[in-house]
């Protein structure tokens, strides 16, 4: 049975599943109800500085947008950190780490960018017992207009500057978590790198719009007729969070740095993957808004399910995995060559793999084979572009596969090579040419 | 349990007052929004999408389905109307299951094809509750066209002429439009007086007359609308029905199911009309269906439907089959029928023959059933009635006794087109197929009477 325990910068929990900080563990009320669910951590919403706390706005926080049947894919929010007291949350804090010990409990905190700030609520926090804090340089909304969140994780040196603050006023792990709204997300990790932290966690939310209200011209959520950017999250952010992680865990100025994946985690499946690229453990939050706490239970028995089939022990085995197979587009092998085939048994003549490679490809797929109805893939025309298996409605009913060393591809009239080569050397590359003069 | 049940005979009134409504209520209720739009979802918005194949009006099923998806219902209506402005009737009673949904891949891929009959009333409803009209008709021609017969085939091609500008006049012989939208299908299956509220929308776009009470061959002729009309489309349907060729038909009880299923469809108050307790209803089609699964609905207490061939040679579908077992009708095979049972003139049962396949030919096999019966419901076809023509004077070439036309529905006769029931075709006698045959007809007479698109 595979062993799922996770220890991430020293801080434990049964299983690599947290809460991220957010709406979900906004008090203590939901944070116990998420670990009697079976969630593995949490990392509290934000905590601002002492005194009267943030507002939030009263009318919607949110907006979405969705897939087929109304499935959510895409969630904003407006919301800011937390608008409860410092003390309250700092005791509820304390009580539920105390009833709670097996389980990871991390402070996410958001204070002016002024050392005094930091200085100050760090003791307090400490106090708690709790097991580490994440740094909030990510919210893209409200806080970042007041000089925190983003606006600080889009700017190298101050996260240096207060990752180095905290190291300096607390012994507890310091995580920092990333905005992914930065061209370049290796810049602000290796600048919390150099400010000494123990960890990043990325992404935080994306800014975004969800709709135009099209009756009133308001963006959505619309309060009062007004919309304001929102941070992005849920199934649709995945891929973008897959890259920056991969990104930093493939960095060499980086690399070895733990990573706490979010963005997009809904199932057992997405969190394997986060690993595989380098992440630790990972962080949901969108998949328990949506289907509440319960989920974490399918990701458990998943994830050491397939753990089990793969014979991975424990999640050491397969952390990082994945990421030396992470390269850039130049070093991708040239002579590999795969055509899509279609299974006809699986087939239910749909003719959406026809009608996208004929109207957007390479014309590569048959629509009608002597009179009849039939989908084909004419090999001599595919260029192995992978358009068709993503469109077709029938998982694995069109799988690339690739042509044997050797074996001709019709459509180039010349048998596949066995060796590997890229851009780099290729003739049509004039820095190539220019190294080959 | 009402008694009234187990009275003997033909009696009105077997049921509480208030099962009618319930038993007569849509077989398929409407989607609601929500149910509408986790339907829509499910379409694939195929590549030459087999079920718009296999819709005889061609209607792009995929389109409507996206535009109601889409929050565009009014979009979609006009989708479906384009190609089929009985859209409406037809998503109540085309056998979806033998057309688009037959060829819906998710019938392929799970055995669940998307609602396409059900989407396609969702949308047409909304456009007819909310009284949106598409069309507008081009400016007049001063053509003159006469429509024989307001059935589907009539009103799809005087829907279509009038567009294009010409006047129409339509001639029927019955007190109300509609045809068999009207006077045959199951009552359960076009609630609210439907039909009559779809005749209103689809002639609501104006340039249409239509004269009630007008039979060709007796009221008028065809050799004089030839004469006083720029063309004239024949679409009266079938007037006859086929003989039992068994003794003692003729006996009391012994009924055409075409026309009990009109006067259910007309009548007021259900519980006026008298069914019997026990009902054998003669046929394998949906009309032997419609009328047994209504039997059932009014009361009787048994009804069998008895077929001369086996279960696959059923032109009723398999869901109209077992819709009619669920409902407690005994579907039988291989019966045929040889005399009718009666005493003083009145029906008390049916004799029938066992009967058999032998080297491709059905045969008696001597063997004999009687079932009783208070009523006998004959539904083993229809056939064209030719005596209307007669008056014509001009000889119209008839095929296999329906009028014989040419892919563009052009009769031997010039000036004269045809479609629907009453004429030849390959296509199998639905009310979808009726409106596709007027719909071209229509097209081809607009062709005739232009040139380059101009009256």
């Amino acid at each position: 049975m595979a062993d799922i325990r996770n220890n991430f910068v020293g801080i434990k929990s049964p299983n690599p599943f947290w809460l991220a900080s957010a709406p979900p563990t906004d008090k203590a009320y939901n944070v116990i109800r998420a670990f009697q669910a079976g969630w593995g951590g949490v990392v509290w919403k934000t905590l601002g500085e002492e005194g009267p706390p943030v507002v939030n706005v009263n009318g919607p926080r949110y907006g979405a947008i969705w897939g087929a049947d109304r499935r959510l894919l895409g969630l904003n929010n407006i919301e800011l950190i937390t608008d409860r007291q410092l003390q309250l949350n700092l005791q509820e804090i304390k009580q539920v780490k105390k009833d709670w010990p097996d389980r990871a409990l991390v402070a996410s905190i958001m204070v002016p960018c002024v050392e005094e700030s930091w200085k100050a609520i760090l003791p307090a926090v400490e106090e708690t017992e709790c097991d580490g804090i994440e740094l909030n340089f990510g919210c893209p909304h409200g806080m970042s207009e007041r000089g925190m969140g983003a606006a600080v994780g889009q700017v190298p040196e101050y996260i240096e500057m207060v990752a180095r603050w905290c190291k300096q006023y607390t012994r507890m792990p310091v995580i920092v978590k990333l905005t992914p709204n930065i061209t370049d997300i290796r810049y602000p990790a290796r600048a919390a790198k150099r400010g000494g932290a123990d960890a990043v966690s990325l992404i935080n939310t994306i800014s975004s719009i969800t709709s135009v209200n099209l009756d009133t011209f308001s963006p959505e959520p619309s309060i009062d007729g007004k919309g304001s950017h929102g941070g992005y999250c849920g199934p649709a952010v995945k891929p973008i969070a897959l890259n920056m992680v991969a990104e930093i865990a493939r960095d060499p100025e980086t690399a070895g740095l733990p990573i706490s994946g979010i963005g997009g985690v809904t199932t057992w499946r997405d969190a394997a993957e986060f690993i595989a690229l380098g992440a630790g453990n990972v962080q949901v939050c969108t998949a328990a808004m949506t289907y509440g706490f319960k989920i974490v239970q399918e990701m458990i028995a998943g994830l050491e399910n397939w753990m089990d089939e793969k014979g991975h022990r424990t999640l050491d085995d397969i952390t990082g995995r994945a990421t030396p197979n992470v390269t850039d587009w130049q070093y991708l092998n040239l002579n590999y060559v795969a055509k899509a085939r279609i299974n006809q048994d699986a087939c239910i003549k749909c003719g959406r793999c026809h009608i996208a490679c004929e109207d957007t490809s390479h014309q590569a797929i048959t629509s009608s084979v002597n009179g009849v109805r039939h989908f084909e893939v004419m090999e001599d025309e595919c260029v192995g572009c992978n358009l068709c298996v993503n469109v077709c409605p029938v998982e694995n009913c069109i799988s690339m596969v690739p042509l044997a060393a050797g074996e001709l591809d019709q459509r180039t009239g010349r048998p596949v090579s066995p060796e590997y080569a890229n851009w780099t050397t290729h003739p049509n590359n004039p820095m190539a040419r220019q190294a080959a003069e | 349990m009402a008694i009234g049940l187990f009275r003997d005979g033909v009696q009105p009134g077997r049921l509480e007052p208030t099962r009618y409504a319930d038993n007569f209520s849509d077989l398929h209720p409407p989607l609601d929004d929500h149910e509408a739009l986790v339907e829509a979802d499910r379409c694939y918005f195929c590549y030459d999408a087999p079920c718009m194949q296999a819709c005889p009006t061609s209607i792009d099923i995929p389109m409507f389905i996206r535009q109601i998806a889409t929050g565009n219902p009014l979009g979609s209506a006009k989708t479906i109307f384009d190609q089929n402005i009985l859209g409406g009737m037809c998503a109540r009673v085309c056998p979806t299951e033998t057309l688009c949904e037959e060829a819906c891949v998710r019938e392929t891929a799970e055995g669940k094809p998307v609602q396409i009959g059900r989407l396609q009333r969702y949308a047409t409803d909304e456009a007819m509750q909310q009284n949106k009209q598409f069309y507008q008709r081009a400016p007049g021609t001063g053509r003159k066209i006469a429509v024989v017969g307001a059935g589907p085939a009539g009103l799809a091609a005087a829907h279509r002429l009038a567009v294009k500008g010409h006047d129409v006049t339509i001639f029927e012989a019955r007190p109300k439009s509609g045809g068999l939208n009207e006077y045959g299908i199951a009552a359960y299956k076009s609630t609210d007086n439907f039909a009559q509220a779809e005749v209103d929308y689809v002639t609501s776009v104006g340039g249409i007359e239509i004269k009630h009470g007008v039979a060709l061959g007796s009221d008028v002729h065809l050799s004089q609308l030839a004469a006083d009309f720029d063309a004239v489309f024949l679409g009266m349907g079938l007037g006859g029905v086929n003989a039992l060729h068994a003794d003692g038909e003729h006996a009391d009880g012994v009924l055409d199911a075409v026309d009990f299923i009109a006067e259910i469809r007309q009548a007021q108050d259900l519980s006026t009309l008298p069914i019997g307790r026990r009902v054998v209803v003669i046929g394998g089609g949906m009309t032997a269906i419609d009328v047994a699964v209504q039997s059932k609905l009014l009361g009787a207490e048994d009804v069998t439907i008895c077929y001369r061939r086996g279960q696959e040679d059923m032109n009723a579908s398999e869901f109209e089959q077992d819709l009619a077992t669920a409902k407690g009708v005994v579907i039988r095979h291989w019966l045929q029928p040889k005399r009718v049972l009666s005493e003083a003139g009145k029906v008390t049962g049916i004799e029938l023959e066992y009967t058999t396949m032998v080297d491709g030919r059905l045969v008696g096999t001597g063997e004999k059933l009687e079932l009783p019966a208070d009523q006998v419901f004959k539904a083993i076809g229809q056939k064209f009635d030719a005596s209307g023509l007669n008056g014509s004077g001009t000889a119209l070439l008839l095929e296999q006794g329906r009028i014989k036309v040419d892919e563009e529905g052009r009769t031997s006769m010039s000036k004269v087109w045809a479609g629907g029931d009453c004429v030849v075709d390959a296509r199998e006698d639905l009310t979808v197929s009726a409106v596709a045959a007027g719909r071209d007809a229509a097209e081809s007479i607009h062709r005739s009477l232009t040139s380059n698109g101009r009256a």
